[in-house]
């Protein structure tokens, strides 16, 4: 079959590799229809996700047709159209049992590496990396699904692909860092990036009763697609101090919650860019936090900081006391994405949220490898690339 | 988190300069890769650049690991196998033509020469363990993970012998000869395979097992493994302690470690593979996690299905 092979920093590959089979008797295979490249395979993209082997597979963002099935597998049948959660959780752990799916104790078979990094391991995660897995992943024309009794989520015919595709990753993210805001009426929520996670978080802060959302960028596309589909009052960070525009927008109180959609590469104007960036090139860090530092200088006192952008090891100059001294709370995580699948279906089938106004690009498997460049370039006003097999 | 103790003596003043070693090394890999390639006579492409990265991260928690905690003997074992990876790659670099063999050699000697000290400071590290009634020499692991089953599923499962292998990586076979005494076959480092019988010392059905090897055991060894309820219907806390001689006593054991074989490790490794089956029925895998390097891509001959 095709498949999407990192083959080295800003190298994709799509390449010939052997058909997957089912390994364990809980495994399903799924024939792919539509994949999408997400923001934190531009983290890999760019070498900054450690424990990647040249060839390894790409992709977490997945929906297709059930071929086969394990023994195990009572659930689902050959024929079944499913979305597939990019986290991979065995259902019966604590932690799953719990419903923090992502931090399943048992789908990481490479645990020691995320152990020796993370101190404990969260789940394994499809093609991101050997110490979150060693997993082929999904912008393939096939994939091996482990667990697929608990992961996956069988789609209705009435619904295109493109509308239920990003219930795998991006919608529950961004639902997920909304959810961690505790939005009360009259909240105002501030959002940091408005990349697909980002304009999720928007919506998804809106649906929970937000009373205003600003929204934080620098690029004008981004920012005008925050304003007209996702309905974001919107901030160029290269044209305004946002500090102090959050307080003037607050009356001096400041956002009661912000939301990190941006994670370890974010941006800033000035010397300090060069500097945070010199820094992670040395691997002196791994992050550079632009983005979390300010939402929480932002954040009003006792308000919530949530965040979904990506961290991989350690950031440097994190303002903890604002945190301690403002009574700051930080929520985060991967998503738990099987807890909100179907609640986010419903809400796609109410029509509540339409997940397609984030598609800028549609291209072929083949094209993957322009898929990632157009993406981490952002040529041609690129939000969301989605791959079609 | 333990706090960190400087300690006085010479191991502990070893251990230190090797950390801070690890730390400077680890930086020259991550900063110029280009330069160390060169230095070290190896090819100075994308490849090797990205290795030395690598090794950069992976000596710069070595370092870290080993200043920090109190007793670093796991991470001195950590850099250790570190070395004995370098050593591979410096002895696969070898073979490239465009190698300067001369200096690799020195590389791999200066290699081998921390690696010597390491295997000397892990060492003594690892005899300051207070061990009574140990004999010297002898390794001691304990390790313990929790399982979301009820005690007594837990305990009958592992009490029958013949499931060990179905988790225990390198043990092929249990045969049980007697109610105290069974048959064990396992795999050793370097290909090697070993037998011994062992009898059940003591047993408390529901708590513990304990046993030990018997005189034909190759490697002479103790164990126990308790279980009890984990707190808040949590399931079940299962500990595990081993002690044993290696082969060929401390040298056997520091050639066992360079072939990348650390029993640690390896017990924790088994303990997860256990709370895996007991929890899902089922020990994952994945592409990437049947082989060393083995890129996470679908295998042209996969293993047949579990």
């Amino acid at each position: 079959m095709k498949a999407t092979c990192w083959m080295g920093k800003k190298h994709v590959e799509v390449r010939d590799v052997p058909d997957p089979a089912i390994l364990n008797a809980r495994d399903a295979i799924v024939r792919i229809t539509s994949t999408a490249i997400c923001g934190s395979d531009l983290h890999l993209y760019n070498g900054f996700v450690p424990t990647m082997e040249k060839g390894d597979v790409l992709g977490h963002e997945f929906m297709g047709e059930v071929t086969e099935v394990g023994p195990e597998v009572r659930n689902l049948r050959r024929g079944d159209r499913v979305v597939v959660p990019f986290p991979i959780a065995c259902g019966r752990c604590n932690m799953c049992e719990r419903e923090l799916y992502s931090l399943c104790e048992n789908s990481n078979p490479n645990a020691w590496m995320a152990e020796k990094l993370l101190g404990h391991s969260p789940c394994g995660i499809f093609g991101y990396s050997h110490m979150l897995g060693g997993y082929a992943g999904g912008q393939a024309e096939y994939a091996r699904v482990p667990f697929a009794d608990v992961g996956p989520i069988k789609v209705p015919d009435s619904l295109s692909d493109e509308q239920v595709l990003f219930l795998s990753d991006i919608l529950p993210t961004g639902y997920m860092a909304a959810e961690h805001c505790d939005i009360q009426p009259g909240d105002i929520v501030a959002v940091w990036g408005c990349g697909p996670v980002g304009q999720f978080a928007i919506a998804s802060a809106y649906m929970l009763g937000a009373e205003r959302v600003i929204a934080i960028d620098r690029f004008p596309y981004r920012l005008r697609i925050a304003r007209e589909r996702a309905g974001a009052d919107t901030l160029n960070y290269e044209e305004v101090d946002v500090l102090e525009v959050l307080k003037e927008m607050t009356g001096g109180r400041g956002p009661d919650a912000c939301i990190d959609a941006v994670g370890m590469e974010a941006h800033t104007p000035g010397p300090a860019y060069a500097y945070e960036r010199a820094k992670q090139a040395m691997m002196i860090e791994t992050g550079r936090p632009f983005a979390l530092r300010q939402a929480i200088y932002a954040c009003r006192n006792g308000g919530t900081v949530s965040v979904a952008g990506v961290y991989g090891g350690f950031i440097d100059k994190f303002p903890m006391g604002a945190v301690m001294n403002r009574g700051l709370t930080i929520k985060t995580g991967q998503t738990h994405v099987q807890r909100y699948m179907r609640p986010l279906l419903e809400r796609i089938e109410s029509g509540d949220i339409d997940p397609t106004f984030i598609i800028t690009h549609r291209m072929r498997l083949e094209d993957a490898a322009e898929g990632y460049q157009t993406f981490l370039t952002k040529e041609d006003e690129c939000l969301k690339v989605v791959l079609k097999c | 988190m333990q706090p960190h103790q400087t300690t006085a003596d010479g191991d502990g003043r070893l251990g230190t300069a090797l950390g801070w070693f690890s730390i400077g090394l680890g930086l020259a890999e991550l900063a110029a890769p280009g330069g160390i390639a060169r230095l070290a006579g190896i090819e100075d492409d994308d490849r090797n650049r990205n290795i030395l990265r690598a090794f950069g991260a992976r000596e710069l928690a070595a370092g870290v690991g080993i200043l920090a905690r109190e007793r670093p003997t796991g991470w001195m074992w950590g850099r250790v196998a570190g070395d004995a990876v370098d050593l591979t790659f410096l002895g696969s670099s070898l073979r490239g033509d465009e190698a300067s063999r001369g200096r690799i050699a020195a590389a791999t000697a200066a290699v081998a020469g921390v690696t010597a000290l390491d295997v000397i400071c892990g060492r003594r590290l690892l005899h300051t363990k207070p061990e009574p009634g140990a004999r010297s020499g002898a390794v001691r692991v304990a390790t313990s993970v929790t399982i979301n089953r009820p005690v007594g599923d837990v305990y009958a499962f592992w009490r029958e012998f013949e499931n060990l292998p179905r988790f225990m990586h390198h043990l092929e076979s249990v045969d049980v000869i007697s109610s105290r005494r069974s048959h064990w076959k396992a795999s050793a480092p370097a290909g090697m395979a070993v037998e011994w019988d062992a009898e059940i010392v003591d047993e408390r059905p529901n708590e513990l097992i304990a046993w030990r090897s018997l005189q034909n055991a190759t490697v002479s060894h103790e164990g126990r493994v308790t279980f009890q309820a984990a707190p808040g219907h949590r399931g079940t806390e299962v500990h595990v302690e081993l002690r044993y001689n290696p082969p060929a006593g401390a040298a056997g054991r520091a050639i066992a470690w360079l072939f990348g074989e650390e029993p640690g490790q390896q017990v924790r490794d088994d303990l997860r593979h256990f709370k895996q089956l007991m929890e899902t029925g089922e020990v994952p895998i994945s592409e990437g996690s049947l082989g060393l390097r083995q890129p996470a891509q679908p295998l042209s001959h996969p293993p047949a299905a579990r």
